[in-house]
């Protein structure tokens, strides 16, 4: 089956984002004064093979081994079954 | 001595690495690509700066699955002197061979410039030939150098002594101004600054220099031992 997956990459709570907090202060200056925090990540789409038994342990695999650094950065993804027509 | 500067696509200091091996130094030293598997009859392993795959996805995040990475983890769990400095640095953070992660600086810029460094641990096989306590002149070049890592983490380094360099004022948010650090067994060191780019007063500062001449006296002094 194809699966098409996003993976989503965020900075782990408490660990200093500098690009957020930047970005923060931008929209505090545009007048956003309500932005509490602002933290960025990274979007990843995928597209590949695999089965609905081992989709998940692959997503999982390669984030740990790649796609994020388990020592500052947590992950979370979506997987959907593209259905041909 | 053999010293070997691993070369990955998109590594920019090699060449000043090469050379402070070669014309400052004076001993052996070749260029290895990243596409070998093996690091036989090296001494030393030298992980150059620059942007290995152009820092894509992280630095030395890709540069960690290079075909080369595989000796230097051999040769690092043999005990040969590995030294990576920015984004050789990078590489062994991300590689295992070091504990811990770069964040952007905290002020997002690229810093370029020379940096005071203390020398916290001057027992090592990096740093044997400067002083205790002594502060030396470095420049650093890099835009991802805020170190970071978990308390328990950073426990372990200060009771090990494996903060081996800290800056002298903080200059991009890393945790207790570290610069430079070792792992466990004392024999792989990660550092931001550039000691090939410190080796001769015409480049500002000579200071770097010792830092290669101690893997050197360390190296000669084991061998002198052994044979």
């Amino acid at each position: 089956m194809t699966y098409e997956v996003k993976v989503y990459v965020t900075l782990k709570e408490g660990v200093l984002d500098p690009q957020g907090s930047a970005v923060k202060n931008s929209l505090h200056h545009l007048g956003f004064g309500g932005v509490e925090d602002v933290r960025i990540g990274k979007v990843m789409s995928l597209r590949m093979e695999a089965t609905e038994d081992t989709i998940d342990n692959q997503v999982k695999e390669m984030c740990d081994k790649l796609l994020a650094n388990p020592v500052i950065e947590d992950y979370s993804y979506e997987t959907e079954e593209v259905v041909s027509s | 001595m053999k010293f070997a500067v691993i070369v990955f696509p998109g590594s920019n200091c090699d060449l000043d690495m090469y050379h402070a091996i070669q014309d400052e130094l004076e001993e052996e030293v070749s260029y290895v690509w990243h596409d070998e598997t093996s690091l036989e009859g090296f001494d030393a392993i030298l992980l150059p700066g620059g942007f290995s795959y152009g820092d894509y996805l992280r630095s030395g995040a890709i540069a960690k699955f290079s075909p080369i990475m595989k000796a230097v983890k051999e040769a690092a769990n043999v005990g040969k002197p590995i030294l990576g400095v920015c984004n050789g640095f990078q590489v062994l953070l991300e590689a295992g061979l070091l504990p811990g992660a770069m964040r952007r600086n905290e002020k997002l810029t690229f810093i370029c410039k020379q940096v005071g460094l203390k020398v916290k641990n001057q027992k090592t096989m990096f740093t044997n030939s400067y002083g205790e306590g002594e502060t030396i002149t470095i420049p650093v070049a890099h835009g991802d150098g805020n170190y970071y890592c978990d308390e328990q983490t950073l426990d372990r380094l200060k009771k090990n002594n494996q903060v081996v360099f800290t800056y002298s004022e903080n200059i991009n948010g890393s945790i207790e101004d570290i610069a430079g650090i070792t792992n466990e067994q004392g024999n792989v060191l990660g550092m931001m600054p550039h000691p090939e780019r410190a080796v001769d007063i015409l480049l500002g500062s000579a200071d770097g220099l010792k830092l290669f001449q101690s893997i050197v006296k360390h190296w000669r002094k084991q061998h002198a031992i052994t044979t």
